[in-house]
């Protein structure tokens, strides 16, 4: 079929066919935009099955008339390229291009030009689209969750306070850069608890106590997948190596400990917190809850971080090992300067994706009663006053979510271009 | 030297066991105080409660331990098709990021970056309460491949209906064996005697007639049956007949698969580009012709670096299929670890059965991969 000339261009009469391919192209294009949008078939007078995949025959045709090999003219050699390198390829962009236009013009709709933007109540939703003035009104209530309105500034402190102190480890002077370790791993952790457990569940210096039971919304969320990466990245780190060990009953105990919280769901993992964990502790003893849910979550996610240390370890080659102990280095030493950082540079990727995968996992507190943003919208969406605006919200969430996703994978990706070294 | 080896062993045991001691001697005194005895005897008592979707019988004068029973067959039926449906889409979208062509390169890579940066309960909730509740009611619903109707109350759709399924069973199960068999035995052909037969024809050939004789035959028949629309009141409907599928069900697989195969997509890409360009060239300088070269030089060369992450995200969309929870789709978490839970107030046995239920489906799916895994890698010698 190759070797088939039949309505192919060549340089002569180059013009011609860009002309009539271009208007078959747009001819199925526009065949399609009326018969969707406005319900107008000019091709009704074919038969059915044909009238319905006309844009793809157009299209195709059109596409077949401007396929040449060079032509000079960038754009046209673009494309050709590009979306247009044979009749099946062709058939494909021209089903995607299609596709975009079919979702795109009722999603743009929905999300911007029949949706409503001002108003306080319900009635101000009269349009088809979405209705934003549930966000704005339920806003606070999605981001704090119950905490008093008037105390809202205690949690705006606190994240402003540690995000800045998170961010001064990028401006330590040289000569404490050795010391950036221990401050993240020990000196924020500290900084931030007692933080939180001052400023935002309060209590003393004049400030109202605020019960966890009230915390909630995006704010929540920060918080449990703040303490879980944090605790849950050492704890991995000792896994993975007690996984490796030679001494038989640390490795066994890792090793099943890792398999266990690999091998159950998260939502048993909570529920055991939840109804199983007082059952293990002495008569009387009462911890809080969203210790008990950041204790499991860590716990759980460590498991997957152990696992994912132990890849870095084993692609490390033994030469590394062998050269360190000829240095007379012990095991920690060993481990702590030459090992770990190479094997850690090595799984940035599988640690982030395992940092990614516990945000995402956070939405599931809502077995234990803390309602996170996901757990406050389905709270939202049971108040009669506000009835029907599920889509809104879970849209809402989604965008949050999303954003706060692919830029830590986008961050991941650049650490990982940073650190790389050839080997 | 031998201190050093055995103080941190020790002291490892002695903080496993101290942990455990603590927990079990307050576990034992709670249980003192509160009067309640440890044991599964609870497993045989009645249940007293209705699930609303079950594969097999089940009603609320079965027991516990039928209860369970049921959970745990739902979670393994969503599990099941969440696979098969996300290895498929995962597949289909990991070769699209590989084309060529720019569109669909992008609108693959758009689609995974969605869908894997938002979290998959926030999408279950999503298909269930925002997308499924759009759907029409059973009264109003339109009619879809002229056999199915999707309503806000789930999809119904065509049910066959057989007679003597049992006849037709064992008929492809036997064809399956002869296949097996028939495979092995073209195989030592070729390597004996370098004779090949039309492997794949005669497989289908032997797949499709045995079976189809027991029609002839065997006396096995099938029927359709077709969901038709009920009145039950005034304005409530339903359809009757057919096959119902609940929409819990449906929400959950969607966003399961959808989810799931975003990951399966990324490593089908990886394992395909893992592959050298050397190795393509080289099998097509040999004259394989392109189908054979992606048959015999990168699928199986490809399916190594594929298969172990792969087998991980099996196991994720399994643990994951427990957000069925949420949904109200009765799987083992609702239905065992919830409801059994609440009525019995039993939470040790009960969150531990549930917890060892996954634990030996996660190590029995890694166990079957694992032996996959091992029967496709390289042989060094």
């Amino acid at each position: 079929m190759s070797n088939l000339n039949f309505l192919k261009p060549n340089k002569e009469n180059l013009n011609l066919f860009l002309v009539f391919g271009t208007l078959f192209f747009a001819l199925g294009i526009i065949d399609f935009c009326l018969n969707n949008f406005y319900e107008k078939n000019i091709t009704g007078f074919l038969p059915g099955f044909i009238s319905f995949f006309t844009p793809l025959i157009f299209g195709m045709i059109g596409l077949h008339l401007i396929r040449i090999e060079f032509s000079g003219i960038k754009i046209l050699d673009e494309l050709n390229k590009n979306i247009n390198t044979n009749n099946f390829n062709a058939a494909l962009s021209i089903s995607i291009i299609i596709l975009i236009i079919f979702s795109v013009a009722p999603l743009l709709n929905w999300f911007i030009l029949d949706a409503n933007f001002v108003g306080d109540t319900k009635e101000a939703c009269t349009g088809g689209g979405a209705c934003w003035v549930y966000i704005k009104v339920w806003f606070n209530r999605f981001i704090y969750g119950m905490y008093p309105n008037a105390e809202q500034w205690r949690v705006n402190a606190t994240f402003i306070i540690v995000l800045g102190l998170m961010a001064a480890g990028y401006f330590f002077p040289l000569r404490f850069k050795k010391y950036l370790t221990f401050y993240y791993v020990i000196i924020l952790p500290i900084i931030s608890f007692l933080l939180i457990y001052y400023l935002i569940s309060g209590g003393e210096f004049g400030l109202e106590w605020v019960e966890t039971g009230a915390w909630g919304g995006l704010s929540l969320t920060f918080i449990v997948s703040f303490f879980s990466l944090i605790f849950c990245f050492p704890i991995g780190m000792m896994l993975a190596l007690g996984r490796r060990s030679d001494l038989a009953v640390v490795k066994y105990s890792s090793l099943s400990f890792i398999e266990f919280w690999r091998g159950v769901p998260l939502i048993t993992v909570l529920f055991m917190s939840a109804v199983m964990f007082p059952m293990f502790l002495p008569d009387g003893t009462y911890v809080d809850k969203l210790i008990r849910v950041i204790v499991a979550i860590t716990l759980f996610e460590a498991a997957y971080t152990a696992e994912v240390i132990r890849g870095g370890l084993q692609a490390l080659p033994r030469g590394q090992y062998d050269a360190a102990k000829s240095l007379g280095m012990g095991y920690w030493r060993l481990h702590l300067l030459v090992i770990l950082p190479q094997a850690l540079k090595l799984v940035i990727p599988g640690i982030a994706n395992t940092f990614l995968a516990l945000v995402k996992d956070t939405p599931l507190i809502f077995v234990v009663g803390l309602l996170e943003l996901v757990g406050m919208l389905n709270l939202a969406k049971t108040n009669p006053k506000w009835l029907g605006f599920s889509m809104e919200g879970y849209v809402f969430a989604g965008i949050i979510f999303w954003i706060i996703c692919y830029s830590m994978s986008k961050y991941s990706q650049k650490l990982e271009l940073k650190f790389k070294t050839d080997r | 030297m031998k201190f050093k080896k055995i103080l941190p062993q020790f002291l490892t045991l002695l903080f496993i066991v101290l942990i455990f001691g603590f927990f079990t001697m307050n576990a034992q005194e709670n249980m003192d105080t509160r009067g309640i005895e440890f044991g599964f005897g609870f497993l045989k008592q009645e249940a007293s409660f209705d699930i609303q979707f079950s594969l097999i019988d089940y009603d609320g004068s079965r027991s516990y331990a039928r209860a369970y029973l049921v959970g745990l067959l739902n979670t393994l039926l969503v599990s099941f098709i969440g696979i098969i449906l996300s290895t498929i889409l995962g597949v289909i979208i990991g070769v699209a990021r590989l084309s060529p062509n720019y569109l669909i390169n992008k609108t693959a890579s758009f689609y995974v970056e969605f869908f894997r940066n938002v979290p998959l309960l926030l999408q279950i909730f999503f298909w269930y309460f925002a997308a499924l509740r759009a759907l029409p009611m059973p009264e109003d619903a339109p009619l879809i491949f002229g056999s199915s109707y999707m309503t806000i109350k789930g999809l119904y759709t065509v049910a066959p209906v057989w007679n003597n399924f049992d006849v037709f069973f064992i008929a492809l199960i036997i064809a399956m064996i002869i296949i097996f068999f028939f495979n092995r035995f073209a195989k030592k052909k070729q390597e004996e005697e370098g004779k090949q037969y039309p492997k794949f024809l005669i497989s289908l050939g032997i797949f499709i007639i045995l079976p189809a004789s027991t029609f002839l035959i065997g006396g096995v028949d099938l029927s359709w049956s077709f969901p038709e629309l009920k009145q039950l009141a005034k304005t409530s409907f339903t359809y009757e007949g057919g096959l119902g599928i609940p929409p819990e069900l449906i929400a959950l697989t969607l966003a399961l698969t959808l989810y799931t195969a975003t990951f399966i997509a990324e490593n089908v890409r990886a394992g395909i580009q893992g592959i050298g360009k050397g190795q393509k060239e080289a099998a097509a300088s040999i004259g394989l012709t392109p189908s054979q070269v992606l048959k015999l030089v990168i699928m199986p060369q490809a399916l190594r670096i594929i298969i172990p992450p792969t087998t991980n995200q099996y196991l994720n969309l399994t643990k994951n299929s427990s957000l069925a929870a949420a949904i109200a789709y009765p799987d083992l978490v609702l239905v065992f670890a919830g409801t059994a839970m609440m009525q019995t107030g039993r939470a040790i046995e009960i969150v531990g059965i549930t917890m060892a239920t996954y634990l030996s489906i996660s190590l029995a799916i890694s166990m079957f991969m694992n032996w996959y895994n091992k029967r496709i890698a390289i042989q060094e010698k």
